[in-house]
């Protein structure tokens, strides 16, 4: 198991490093001076210059880039050019709100996507099969911020049962939270439970012909047990996959999500950082985004090697 | 979608080796013969040709303002209604979508010919091969929007940011389908044959792998070809897409936002198109994959 581990550190490096070195990579090789492009017409040659050499500009990029590795590895990131105040204060203020977010969509997704897919696959053929399917064709091709847009209408403009915007944190009370929270993690889920649907399904099916499963049968087991214990864990093999890559999918689609909903989170601050070239707040918001999809993804590994041991031993 | 393709080799038949080899004849013929796969090329050809035709069936400056006829509701004048500008909504829809199609387009043709070269250069080469796949991991891990964000927020917006920053993010799950399809098949007797009589590298690739690999590139083009018309909508509604002064489906959307308690109507037609454009992209990569690989529709 260690040794497995161990495999799986190794193999999330580059996950968190091609995303930052290519962030990198674009911020200094993009035409313009950031530092001249970050201070606005108005600054003098000198006030360039100082800013120049404040961030680094003024030395060769490869210098730059093991100066920007070690801001990194130390856990330096610089300070924010616009709130003035260090990157690493200002990103868990917006980071719990996206993972936050992330996570109640991902369990939104996966309820509607194990169940619909369940239901689909013991009802295989029937007109509720077909519903199914179709509605997951429909919601696989459904733009989340369309989608956002919908939700809106129905839930905040005409029903008035939640506000059009903004945000509550946990801490306001849980039915304050989840009035905000719930149409974004709607929005943001939507298109993965539909995929997590399909995938349920049909591994569902492939399941339910297994010889084990008639064994199972023929001995006389309750079908809530053959179905809850013995198809289920199969079943949920590459339901979990696509979990995985479901989460890392909606901490990119939150990016849209916060905006229409005005969610004080991490794609939202990276959307603004961008509009006002404030660089270092930029990559520290993709360094945050690369570390939480990292440590998820090791978690969804421990999830399939707890869940199947003949990964342990490979 | 496009990250569960499936590329084991188990998708194999039986080591038939002329179940690789599909002729463009056949395959059309079993689309033509697929229902689903018939509608979503007719729904296609639809939403193409009102774009190609656009200037001859909703004549006239999509972008032109006209204050004196806000919010129209949808009606016989105009069948999409009109804006918070009193621009006729069937022009922005119908002249939104050429952008929208030709991103998607163009995207599709330079993120495929990338993944084909490159994956074929990882099939053959290991060396190559760790490396590549090291940068694929990274790039698939990392979520593609927030990365296309950046870039073009860095860039500036404008078509060719979001072409090229959508591009770069694609070829990575279609270079994973094409090494894959090549790791498959140079494991083949025919390509050991070719090799021991001495054809070259670049003759082997083109001649033998790529007829073979045509098929998997076929259906994940279409699904790359969806996420990118998403990808750009996405992009241009948030505002770090095509720039203001273009048109397209996620650019119409981005201040519709603000009138939808006035008028729905300018929300739900530019989603409307962009989502049946998704929807039959999505059921005419599904089907193409039915027919192409029988193994995996049978489960379905």
């Amino acid at each position: 198991m260690l040794r497995y581990l161990g495999k799986r550190f190794l193999l999330i490096l580059p996950t968190i490093f091609v995303p930052l070195i290519l962030v990198f990579l674009l911020l200094r090789l993009s035409p313009g001076d950031p530092a001249g492009m970050m201070l606005g017409d108005q600054a003098t040659a000198e006030q360039i210059a100082a800013l120049r050499t404040q961030l680094g500009l003024d030395q060769p990029i490869f210098v730059q880039f093991l100066l920007w590795l070690k801001g990194i590895v130390t856990l330096d990131l610089g300070n924010s050019i616009f709130f003035r105040e260090p990157v690493m204060q200002i990103i868990p203020r917006y980071a719990g709100v996206t993972i936050l977010l992330t996570l109640v969509a991902l369990t939104l997704a996966v309820l509607i996507g194990v169940s619909m897919g369940l239901i689909s696959a013991m009802n295989r053929n029937k007109p509720i099969d077909r519903g199914v399917v179709t509605t997951a064709v429909l919601g696989i091709s459904l733009p989340e911020f369309w989608f956002a847009l919908l939700l809106i209408f129905l839930f905040a403009v005409t029903l008035r049962w939640f506000p059009v915007a903004g945000y509550n944190p946990p801490s306001a009370g849980i039915v304050a939270f989840a009035a905000t929270i719930f149409m974004p993690a709607m929005a943001l889920g939507v298109r993965q439970s539909a995929l997590m649907t399909r995938m349920m399904r049909s591994s569902m099916l492939d399941v339910l012909n297994e010889p084990y499963i008639t064994t199972a049968r023929a001995q006389g087991l309750p079908e809530s047990t053959v179905i809850g214990r013995y198809a289920m864990r199969t079943a949920a093999m590459p339901v979990i996959t696509v979990a995985g890559l479901s989460a890392g999918y909606m901490l990119g689609g939150a990016v849209t999500i916060e905006i229409i909903f005005a969610l004080p989170g991490l794609g939202r601050m990276l959307v603004e950082a961008v509009g006002r070239r404030d660089y270092p707040l930029v990559e520290g918001g993709v360094l945050t985004i690369s570390l939480v999809l990292a440590v998820l993804n090791l978690a969804i590994d421990l999830i399939y090697a707890i869940l199947d041991p003949r990964i342990r031993y490979q | 979608m496009t990250l569960t393709q499936a590329t084991s080799p188990d998708r194999l038949p039986g080591g038939d080796e002329e179940a690789f080899v599909t002729t463009n004849k056949t395959v059309w013929q079993r689309l033509l013969a697929n229902p689903t796969a018939m509608a979503s090329i007719v729904m296609l050809a639809i939403l193409t040709l009102s774009a190609v035709l656009a200037p001859l069936l909703a004549p006239g400056n999509p972008l032109r303002v006209s204050p004196a006829d806000r919010f129209i509701p949808p009606g016989a004048e105009h069948f999409f209604g009109t804006d918070n500008l009193g621009r006729d909504m069937f022009k922005m829809v119908l002249h939104g979508g050429r952008t929208s199609l030709f991103v998607g387009l163009v995207v599709t043709a330079i993120s495929m010919s990338i993944a084909v070269v490159l994956g074929a250069i990882s099939g053959f080469y290991r060396q190559v091969d760790v490396v590549l796949m090291r940068l694929v991991d990274g790039l698939m891990a990392f979520p593609g929007i927030v990365l296309a964000t950046a870039a073009a927020g860095i860039m500036g917006p404008s078509m060719t940011t979001v072409i090229t920053s959508l591009s770069i993010v694609l070829i990575a799950p279609s270079l994973r389908v094409v090494r894959g399809q090549v790791l498959v098949i140079r494991e083949l007797q025919m390509i050991e044959a070719a090799r021991a009589v001495g054809v070259p590298t670049l003759r082997l690739f083109t001649r033998y792998i790529l007829p073979a690999v045509s098929s998997p590139i076929l259906v994940q083009a279409s699904f790359i070809f969806s996420a990118a018309v998403l990808g750009e909508a996405g992009l241009s509604f948030i505002g770090v897409g095509i720039g203001p002064k273009e048109l397209s489906w996620g650019n119409a959307l981005t201040e519709a936002r603000n009138y939808i308690a006035q008028a729905p109507w300018i929300v739900l037609f530019p989603g409307l198109a962009l989502m049946l454009t998704i929807l039959a992209l999505n059921l005419l990569g599904d089907s193409l994959r039915d027919i192409l690989d029988p193994r995996l529709a049978r489960r379905r």
